[in-house]
């Protein structure tokens, strides 16, 4: 009862700015789904348009089977968690918790248990009495999550609920927003420019761009095949390395004659461009079996892993290598490619070609 | 600040030898501060105590050379002179002209808040066709100093038959007050976030309800300086005000003060009083939106 539909949605503001061109997505009844995408590619707007904040100008929105595109926000049984919080000023913890119930006509006594009850679930029992002013920024948050729960809605959509909190803050958060979801098992729209957060919490990852869908997958599909250049660019810390390749002989050959393992299907004398993943490349002493020679550009000790920069044929290579290696700067090292074949994009299209 | 206390003490030693103790210095500095700001105090304020004492002088201690600045006779005369007819019973032409200027700033403050605010507010939340286009025009209508149109005014006013009526000026002033109190109120409407009535929203309010109970109540530090703002301009307005009225009936006070000043005998007490008591209301009306006033005025300096 909790699934949602949108058909050829479109959203066009009365200033002509086109936030949303056409979007067709189907989120699952219990789906923790988000949409990621840089600031300006319209998640922010399909969401309030299912919320029913925005009106879209084109296309159908249906909750749980039901079309809600006339419906008022307040009908739509859903409720909606912001990057603000939003809670009103002058109510304490609790009167905020409690007020979309009140609004609703509950009886107090069920108002009470329902507070309790989301109070209990957010650790939230000490704070109640206090006003907004008087939290900090994860209590707030976790107040604002209460009283999204507490009307048992259809569907949470989350506006970048964790974006003002500071990092430590943020993962902590992340988990026991995931771990709530799960409990409830409510359907979740969760938006973001969070790379990290998108992977950590989604059960499907939509990557919007410019108010089109970019790519729709799990975040392992969207990590280990981007469908777009677009895509690889944005998954990934450091980001995908993407190299000019070229087909010959049935070998693909990178900068500097990197042997890289083609993909199937691939079609011969057209130029090519590889995206190699930073742990998908080896750093070995200069001159080793099936490596190229390169030069070490930068190093970063991390603790727990070492991020180099490797140039080599002219192109600057991210690799991701265990905290045991360690070759300094500039000195001159091997570089081969180790993981399978990589996914391969047609420069023109953008698009993956195999 | 990681100081070795080894290192620290000859340091504090030496300078303590070398310069007075922090405290003398410090009370050394306050003196001085005090004493520039008594100075700064006298200057700016000698304009409006000259005024008072002129307000409560007989007059011929008005006129005396060397003035008194102290030590003269107290009168109320003025005071009463400004409110009761001379050597009668009823409301003096100033006394009429106040009332005027009360009920013409009040109103037209009221028009331009009642009117602003929502337009800021709507402004504010929603993305209008060429809506930056629209501010600036509105704004523009600023630009013009009153004198620059107030011929024209005067043409259509006669036509319109609001020459010399009080409904002739708050009209004109509201118009005037209505692009300011707009802008203005649009930067408070800025700084609350739009979230409120987002949540409001989805609980079950319509759009104007969650702007009338959740975003008004926040929004009174800024309504209450604009206001301030608005009455302040409606009440000191000269150019329209002399223009557009000639009648004791329609007349506000700035001309009406302004008009005793000429003729031949000219009665200083009157003035100083007249002008003491045209302070006054706007005084008193900041006074008690103080609180608002300081919160509206500094409200963009809080990041949210």
């Amino acid at each position: 009862m909790g699934e949602i539909s949108i058909e050829g949605l479109q959203k066009r503001f009365p200033d002509g700015t086109l936030a949303v061109e056409h979007l067709d997505l189907a989120i699952g009844e219990g789906e923790l789904f988000v949409m990621l995408g840089p600031s300006g590619c319209g998640k922010t707007t399909t969401l309030r348009c299912i919320a029913g904040l925005e009106r879209h100008t084109a296309g159908h929105i249906r909750i749980g089977g039901d079309l809600v595109d006339d419906l008022r926000p307040s009908e739509r049984d859903i409720a909606m968690v912001f990057q603000f919080y939003a809670l009103y000023p002058h109510m304490t913890a609790r009167e905020n918790i409690a007020f979309p119930l009140r609004a609703e006509g509950l009886r107090d006594a069920d108002v009470g248990d329902r507070v309790a009850e989301a109070a209990r679930m957010l650790r939230l029992e000490g704070l109640l009495d206090r006003r907004p002013g008087r939290l900090s920024g994860g209590e707030q948050q976790r107040v604002a999550l209460a009283r999204a729960m507490v009307r048992h809605p259809r569907a949470f959509l989350m506006d970048e609920p964790l974006t003002n909190l500071d990092a430590e803050l943020r993962a902590d958060m992340r988990a026991e927003l995931k771990h709530l979801q799960q409990r409830l098992g409510t359907t979740m729209v969760y938006v973001t420019h969070d790379q990290v957060e998108a992977m950590a919490l989604g059960h499907r990852i939509a990557i919007m761009r410019e108010g089109r869908l970019e790519q729709l997958g799990t975040p392992l599909e969207v990590y280990d095949r981007p469908a777009t250049l677009f895509c690889a660019r944005f998954i990934g810390s450091p980001p995908m390395n993407l190299v000019d390749v070229e087909l010959t002989n049935g070998a693909l050959t990178g900068p500097g004659g990197l042997a890289i393992e083609p993909p199937a299907g691939l079609v011969r004398g057209v130029r090519l461009v590889a995206g190699l993943r930073p742990e998908a490349l080896d750093v070995t002493d200069p001159g080793a079996e099936g490596t190229v020679a390169g030069r070490v550009v930068s190093e970063e000790m991390l603790g727990d892993e070492v991020i180099y920069v490797i140039e080599t044929g002219g192109t600057d290579l991210h690799v991701r290598m265990p905290p045991t290696t360690h070759y300094g700067s500039e000195a001159p090292v091997g570089i081969r490619h180790a993981g399978g074949p990589p996914p391969v994009y047609d420069p023109g299209t953008e698009q993956v070609v195999a | 600040m990681a100081v070795r206390v080894e290192d620290a003490v000859p340091v504090e030693a030496t300078a303590r030898s070398a310069a007075p103790p922090p405290g003398r210095r410090r009370s050394l500095r306050s003196v001085v501060e005090i004493v520039l700001l008594a100075v700064l105090l006298v200057v700016m304020l000698f304009p409006v105590v000259w005024m008072l004492e002129t307000s409560l002088k007989e007059g011929r201690d008005v006129y005396a050379v060397p003035a008194k600045l102290l030590g003269f006779d107290v009168t109320f005369d003025h005071y009463k002179d400004v409110f009761v007819q001379r050597g009668g019973t009823g409301a003096s032409d100033l006394a009429v002209s106040f009332q005027n200027s009360v009920l013409v700033a009040g109103l037209s403050t009221i028009i331009a808040t009642v009117l602003g605010v929502p337009a800021a507010w709507a402004y504010s939340r929603f993305t209008l066709k060429a809506k930056r286009d629209q501010l600036f025009f509105i704004l523009s209508t600023r630009f013009m100093p009153p004198v620059v149109v107030v011929i024209p005014i005067f043409l259509m006013y006669r036509d319109l038959s609001l020459i010399d009526t009080k409904l002739g000026l708050i009209l004109i002033y509201s118009a005037f007050n209505l692009p300011f109190t707009i802008w203005m109120m649009k930067g408070f409407v800025d700084e609350v976030p739009s979230e409120y009535e987002d949540a409001a929203m989805l609980d079950g309010y319509s759009r104007f309800e969650a702007f009338h109970r959740f975003t008004l109540p926040l929004l009174v530090p800024g309504i209450a300086a604009t206001a301030v703002f608005a009455l302040i301009f409606s009440w000191n307005e000269f150019v329209f005000a002399v223009f557009l009225t000639s009648s004791e009936e329609a007349r506000t006070a700035p001309p009406a003060i302004a008009g005793l000043i000429g003729g031949t005998t000219i009665d200083w007490g009157l003035v100083a009083a007249s002008a003491m008591v045209f302070a006054v209301p706007v005084l008193l009306f900041a006074f008690l939106v103080r609180k608002h006033l300081v919160a509206g005025v500094t409200l963009g300096a809080v990041r949210r």
